[in-house]
């Protein structure tokens, strides 16, 4: 059993989230908490309010009832400036405008600690070499970003996060072009980011079993609401995950891990709606 | 099939030459850069200003200030070498600022309306108040009043729920190019043949018989729009990943946007009301120098403005030459030798698009 933590001491604290765009809130009383060193995994079908839930923790989409606290305060009170050194978000997919070089974008992630005129001084070019370092990205720091593959560009926009030393990451769907071994690398790599410095992840993930796997803890939301949180072996129940995704599933688990493991069934159970 | 083998060929070659650009900017790299270009600016400024139309002797220009060549020199080349280093830097900077605004390599101020506006104001004043007295002092001011309208509608009209949205922005800017162009043609074809020369002046540029206090105007505007400029040089870099991106990394997007959306009107306003029209400096100046030195704008921006000034003097120099004693505008001169220029650059930088 966990203890229960008081807000100062948690990462990230959401009490009775309501949020959305226009007249239709997306999401209806959420509630999570992350604490330092944690990971937590959003999961749940299409169009169920992860990335609207990430798009929340990050600032960029206000609340419309509720509590978002990152360390004991609440986030709207943050400058921009000043949330971007504790708080990073790496995106589902990204674009570059102009040819810049891996090692030019991992150190725009220095900008939030840096002045108007500032050239990054020799402690913000170590940063972003630690950061190349810890995504295998050392040999291609001189090439253009237009020229990796899809799986080096999101090693390269993680590592451009991590050099702005953030206390939480937001990743949405931070595997999702990556194969599978590169994928394990990623999460291994967060692993040690949060038992070295504390590092709190929140990353949405549609492969469950990766959720089962590398997150402490799950938040699995369907229609904008609450379908399970807490330990994979809480959330991930074959009757639960029917419900939640339509769809027949076996669980089990890994023989070498322990860790719970979803198969998916054959057909689509489609429950009668209310 | 041909096409693709030659694609395969090119790229690892061009791939060996791009890693071997500097992986990020230094401040050795910004001075090596900045003062080779600042050299090579140096030496143009000085071969025009010993070229002309006229032959004149410098040695005797500065011995003797009673002789026709010291009057030439003060009152005529070294104003105009000026002049032409002054607007094709702020076209130039403005140039980079502009494609940063838009995220879009094809950004410019004529693009955006901006120098089509100015040269629709200065060619209305000039023909409605051709009769008042000091009307050379007037045509300037209306251009650079109408520049700035013109930009202001552009902006209003570009802005969807109070957000400056980049493509919204950039394709009313080409709406209002079109429509200044339309409005100009409108006035020619219905006002005095005595008119025409000027209309196309202000629809070619050129740098025809400046005034110091001109040069003046355009180098105060200009620096102050630059700084203006560097101090957000390193938001421009950021604003390349997207809004949203730009916004987590603590950059004030909206707010960036319109600094540099005014920066930019004003400095390309100062530029249009002096010598009219000037196309394809702040297209091709930023393009070359971004495959040369590569794209963060606290290089790029410097590095245009002393490459912009360059390249316009060189151009305008040809203008006086080329057929002296008559004159090319100087306009028809840079759309010329750049739009040619322009194509072998992109078609030799291989497989890259101009936009993605």
């Amino acid at each position: 059993m966990m203890a229960v933590k008081t807000g100062a001491e948690l990462a990230v604290r959401v009490v009775d989230l309501v949020a959305g765009y226009g007249e239709q809130p997306v999401l209806h009383r959420i509630a999570l908490t992350v604490a330092p060193g944690e990971m937590l995994a959003v999961v749940g079908p299409n169009g169920a309010g992860k990335s609207t839930l990430l798009r929340v923790l990050s600032g960029a989409l206000q609340p419309r009832a509720g509590t978002v606290e990152l360390f004991g305060r609440p986030l709207a009170t943050y400058d921009r400036r000043a949330l971007a050194r504790s708080l990073a978000t790496v995106a589902q997919e990204n674009s570059v405008a102009f040819q810049f070089s891996v090692m030019e974008i991992v150190l725009m992630g220095r900008a939030p600690h840096l002045g108007p005129f500032h050239l990054e001084s020799p402690h913000d070019l170590a940063i972003a070499e630690a950061a190349l370092r810890r995504f295998d990205l050392v040999e291609l720091a001189g090439r253009p970003i237009d020229e990796l593959s899809g799986g080096e560009r999101k090693r390269v926009f993680l590592a451009r996060a991590l050099a702005q030393e953030p206390r939480v990451i937001l990743l949405d769907e931070p595997t999702a072009f990556l194969d599978m071994r590169h994928a394990a690398e990623i999460f291994a790599c967060f692993r040690s980011l949060r038992e070295e410095d504390g590092l709190s992840v929140v990353a949405t993930l549609h492969d469950l079993n990766a959720a089962a796997l590398y997150a402490d803890r799950i938040l699995m939301l369907k229609d904008g609401a609450t379908a399970g949180y807490g330990a994979a072996e809480e959330v991930f129940t074959a009757e639960r995950l029917r419900e939640v995704y339509e769809v027949e599933v076996q669980v089990g688990r890994n023989p070498a891990t322990g860790t719970i493991v979803v198969y998916p069934g054959v057909g689509t159970s489609r429950l009668p709606r209310p | 099939m041909n096409r693709l083998a030659v694609a395969e060929k090119v790229s690892p070659q061009s791939t060996g030459r791009r890693t071997a650009r500097a992986a990020h900017l230094t401040r050795a790299r910004m001075a090596m850069t900045l003062s080779t270009l600042a050299a090579a600016l140096v030496v143009i400024a000085s071969v025009a200003t010993a070229f002309g139309s006229v032959h004149i002797s410098l040695l005797r220009a500065v011995a003797d200030h009673a002789s026709p060549d010291y009057a030439i020199l003060i009152g005529v080349r070294i104003p105009r070498v000026l002049m032409g280093a002054a607007v094709g830097a702020v076209l130039a900077a403005a140039g980079v600022a502009l494609q940063a605004l838009v995220r879009n390599p094809l950004a410019e101020g004529g693009i955006l309306g901006i120098s089509g506006g100015g040269a629709f104001g200065a060619i209305v004043a000039m023909v409605l108040c051709s009769r008042l007295p000091g009307v050379d002092e007037l045509v300037p001011l209306a251009a650079f009043a109408a520049a700035l309208i013109s930009t202001g509608a552009v902006y209003r009209l570009a802005q969807l729920e109070g957000r400056l949205e980049p493509f919204t922005l950039l394709l009313v800017g080409v709406i209002f190019n079109a429509f200044w162009g339309a409005a100009i043609m409108l006035v020619n074809s219905v006002v005095n043949f005595y008119f025409t020369h000027s209309i196309i002046f202000w629809l070619m540029g050129s740098f025809e018989a400046p005034t110091y206090r001109e040069v003046a105007m355009v180098a105060t505007l200009g620096c102050a729009g630059f700084i203006f400029l560097m101090w957000h040089a390193r938001d421009m870099n950021i604003l390349s990943l997207g809004d949203g991106e730009a916004i987590e990394l603590g950059v004030d997007v909206d707010g960036v946007r319109r600094a540099i959306f005014i920066a930019t009107s004003v400095m390309i306003g100062a530029a249009v009301s002096v010598s009219g029209i000037i196309s394809f400096v702040g297209l091709i100046v930023p393009h070359v120098l971004r495959i040369a030195f590569g794209a963060d704008h606290r290089l790029l921006l410097p590095a245009s403005l002393l490459a912009g000034a360059a390249f316009t003097v060189a151009a305008d120099l040809l203008a006086r030459t080329a057929i002296a004693p008559a004159e090319l505008p100087v306009g028809a001169i840079t759309a010329l030798c750049g739009g040619p220029f322009f194509i072998y650059v992109l078609r030799h930088e291989g497989r890259r698009a101009l936009i993605r």
